[in-house]
């Protein structure tokens, strides 16, 4: 069998932490391998090697059989190997045909001449059915047309060998289908790729093959087709995984939260980022904000727990109106955030795990005595919470924050939000970088706290997310919510049609 | 686990790195006075080392007075700094202090012996305290730098109380301010008969005080815990609720008293020091930014670092007898900042080496 890519025995070690112990890598021409593994699994690391970022201390890389030396990502380009990264990396003010052209431009005596260029983009287009307008600008175009311009430069510069870096988080579902086909066009020509993901249902879509990677070890490649969904997750965690959430009937109290014709204003462009927006939580259920990344869901939040001023609009918490209170208020009367950012906001990286728990909480009399810190009283709350909550670090309550694990802050965030007895919840991407394990996790905890009575706000990016945890999808598209849906009731690409504003349930 | 042992706390890396800066820094001076002297630099060299142990307890008493006010406005930028400010304003705070303390001195006659010199530094403390808190004001209400305006605030304080001297308490024939009366002079309780030597009183104590006192609220209370957070995170700290702006005000204002005292001490002290009315920024306040530095901001290390600069400043008053100029300790000071700023390079770069074995670890604990 003839490899396109072999990659074998790589090892690669930063001081003597091994981010890659022994890992091979073979890729077939023509197929679509799959590159599976949580965070920090040594996916990126891989691919870096591959692309000459990295030197591997062991191992050997072929390509078309041939024993190659990468040394930097121009012997890779020369190689024929190309990537799509996960965060474009594309001109914002140049048109779709200086940007695939962009360091390959085709010049008579110093001037350009893009006709030539322009007749090889648009064949390449038709070819492989990747629809894009040549004279648009970045700027206007939609992010999944971005990317079919990041793969058409790929394809201008005759890669042969394609790599796809999580290239479904930022699509909206209409868009991860069409994506799929483009993979299975490209396939089809002969081209190779290999799809770095961790969503199981997109692997198993496209796929033929997939190589599973756990902390930097090789785990074993395995046949998609006859590989069930439970197998490989079990690959990649390491333990099996209950996909299903055990989620007990609802029962719905009073209203919690009551967001009434709110408005926020962007300070950079003056426009309005959340736009009249009124709905209500009640106890007992997860509503969950579901949108494409950047139509307001941000802003709504801080305008909501007091971030950001509001233009309009009123907040009232269990009846309480609060939309003139401070903070500190909110917090006391019931509101809970767990951040978007959470180096950011979440934590005082610079801080201890015990001093990050209790910050918002110091100054309750349980902590202190006449401004005088109880440290004993803060110790043995933090390591409560360490072990209620299993937080894993190093010195465990006088770790610093900032030397843990994605997954470990977020559960200290989590530990200390949710221990203070909420009301409501305010979840912001709780599972953002998360693994599989860790998002269990989270989502069980969400749950726990919808099944003891109290509300929660689920802001969610990820569909799978939003149509597992929520008992309720209000749907946001550039800063207005555009429907209230259930989840039992909708199919993930109806909601993918009013998440790109195609369709709109509630009226202007 | 036991790797654990051989690990430096923070506090370990941080005495290292301000004593490989220290030792940069006088082995640059070393170079200086070989260039300018090369057959008399060891010896005057010895002798900056040396420093107050040069005269016996007399030198003792000498670094102590040296060091009382640098250590206070040490004090003053080291606490700002913990609370992510810089208070670049300590010569001025230094020196509307030090005004206030004389202007009581000189004019308050009417109190009781015992309570003049008390007052006259609680003068000082307010005067400093207000000429911190303008910017502090000004940062948390309009977000101006608090750096641009506390060099303004310098310039302020500096013109003004020359102004002020000449209006009040001005001694013409030396273009000074006049003595102040002997019941604001800080007792000197036995202190000069100790130690042999008449500048010495009990400042030193107060300084140490004020140490102890600024280490106990950051350290130990949760207005200093608040104070850190808003240093260390300010969004996280507003995430929380805090309310990042009343401490802006106060971690300023706190800075400012610190400098001021410092600036009262110093002229109450008895010791033939006096306001002079000329166009310079108080030196004692930029040397405060020396010591917060070389202190890494830490209260209890800007106690040594304060008497560390005391010492060689001693030193380098000596090394006059081998026909150098005292200035070169301000090269050495200076130098010492240069490569303080280095010691935080290197003190990542301690963290760096440390933190790789202790990652392998806590992976191998996870599994």
């Amino acid at each position: 069998m003839e490899y396109v890519i072999e990659m074998n025995h790589i090892t690669k070690e930063f001081g003597n932490f091994k981010a890659l112990d022994d890992v091979t890598l073979c890729v077939k021409k023509g197929e679509v391998h799959a590159l599976l593994g949580e965070n920090g699994a040594g996916k990126s690391t891989l691919m870096s090697v591959l692309f000459g970022l990295y030197q591997a201390e062991q191992g050997e890389i072929k390509i078309n059989g041939k024993p190659v030396k990468i040394n930097n990502p121009n012997d890779a380009n020369n190689l024929n190997i190309g990537m799509v990264h996960q965060h474009f990396k594309l001109v914002h003010n140049f048109t779709v045909l200086e940007s695939i052209v962009l360091g390959r431009e085709t010049v008579n005596g110093g001037f350009l001449k893009m006709d030539e260029a322009r007749k090889k983009v648009v064949e390449l287009s038709e070819h492989y059915k990747l629809k894009i307008d040549p004279d648009s600008y970045i700027s206007d175009i939609t992010v999944g047309m971005q990317q079919r311009v990041e793969i058409l430069k790929m394809l201008y510069c005759d890669n042969e060998i394609l790599i796809f870096d999580e290239p479904t988080a930022v699509l909206t579902p209409q868009e991860i289908d069409e994506l799929m086909k483009i993979m299975k066009n490209l396939v089809d020509e002969g081209k190779s790729i290999i799809f770095i993901s961790h969503k199981l249902n997109e692997i198993k879509a496209v796929a033929n093959r997939c190589t599973v990677l756990r902390k930097g070890k090789y785990i074993g490649t395995i046949d998609v087709e006859t590989a069930t969904r439970e197998t490989m997750s079990e690959m990649m965690v390491g333990r099996k995984v209950n996909f299903n959430l055990d989620k007990a009937e609802e029962k719905l109290g009073n209203v919690t939260l009551k967001v009434e014709n709110l408005s926020v204003v962007s300070k950079i462009s003056h426009k309005k980022v959340v736009d009249d927006v009124s709905f209500e939580v009640r106890r007992g259920e997860i509503v969950c904000i579901a949108g494409i990344d950047g139509n307001g869901q941000s802003e709504l939040v801080y305008g909501i727990t007091g971030l950001i001023p509001l233009q309009s609009g009123k907040i009232e918490i269990n009846g309480k109106d609060i939309t003139k209170d401070s903070i500190r208020k909110r917090s006391l009367a019931g509101m809970a955030h767990i951040p978007e950012d959470r180096h950011r906001h979440g934590l005082v990286l610079d801080y201890t795990v015990q001093q990050n728990v209790v910050l918002q909480t110091y100054f309750e009399p349980r902590f202190q005595r006449h401004g005088f810190i109880r440290f004993d009283a803060v110790r043995e709350y933090a390591k409560k919470l360490i072990k209620q909550y299993d937080i894993r670090s190093g010195q465990d309550e006088n770790s610093v924050t900032r030397g843990m694990s994605g997954g470990n802050q977020q559960k200290v965030i989590i530990a200390r939000e949710l221990d203070r007895d909420p009301d409501i919840v305010l979840a912001v991407q709780p599972t953002r970088g998360l693994d599989v394990g860790a998002t269990e996790y989270i989502h069980k905890q969400l749950i726990k706290q919808r099944d003891n009575g109290k509300a929660v706000l689920l802001i969610s990016l990820e569909l799978d997310e939003v149509m597992e945890v929520s008992d309720r999808i209000l749907v946001i598209y550039e800063g207005e919510i555009v429907a209230d849906l259930d989840p039992k009731e909708v199919t993930v690409q109806e909601l993918g049609l009013y998440m790109s504003g195609s369709k709109r349930k509630i009226a202007k | 686990m036991k790797k654990q042992k051989f690990e430096l706390s923070k506090g370990g890396k941080d005495f290292i790195a301000s004593i490989a800066a220290i030792a940069a820094g006088l082995l640059f001076g070393l170079v200086i006075l070989l260039f300018s002297n090369a057959r008399q630099a060891f010896p005057a060299f010895g002798m900056i080392l040396k420093g107050g142990f040069t005269d016996g307890l007399s030198g003792i008493a000498q670094v102590l007075y040296v060091a009382t006010p640098i250590i206070l406005t040490g004090l003053s930028v080291g606490f700002a700094f913990k609370t992510g400010l810089f208070n670049i304003g300590a010569p001025g705070q230094f020196t509307c202090g030090a005004f206030a303390a004389v202007y009581i001195g000189v004019k308050w006659t009417f109190l009781p012996a015992g309570a003049h010199w008390i007052v006259a530094l609680l003068g000082a403390l307010i005067a400093g305290a207000i000429w911190g808190m303008v910017p502090g004001i000004l940062k948390a209400i309009a977000n101006v730098n608090e750096v641009i305006t506390s060099i303004m605030m310098n310039y302020i304080g500096m013109y003004l109380v020359n102004i002020l001297i000449v209006k009040f308490v001005y001694d013409p024939v030396r273009n000074q301010s006049v003595p102040v009366a002997k019941t604001a002079n800080i007792p000197k309780a036995g202190l000069d008969k100790l130690f042999n030597y008449s500048n010495i009183n009990i400042s030193i104590f107060i300084a140490i005080l004020a140490v102890i006192v600024i280490y106990i609220v950051l350290n130990k209370t949760i207005f200093g815990y608040e104070l850190k957070a808003c240093g260390l995170s300010p969004e996280a700290s507003r995430y929380a609720g805090i309310n990042a702006k009343r401490n802006i005000i106060l971690s300023m204002t706190i800075a400012g008293a610190l400098s001021g005292l410092g600036g009262g001490l110093l002229y109450l002290a008895g010791s033939g020091k006096y306001l002079q009315v000329v166009d310079v920024l108080a030196p004692q306040g930029f040397n405060g930014i020396s010591v917060a530095l070389l202190g890494i901001s830490n209260p209890i290390g800007i106690l040594f670092a304060g008497l560390f600069i005391g010492h060689i400043t001693v030193g380098g008053n000596n090394i006059q007898l081998y026909n150098f100029v005292p200035e070169v300790v301000d090269i050495i000071i200076s130098t010492i900042i240069y490569f303080g700023a280095f010691a935080l390079l290197i003190k990542s770069l301690l963290d760096r080496f440390r933190r790789r074995p202790s990652e392998s670890g806590a992976v191998k604990e996870e599994k």
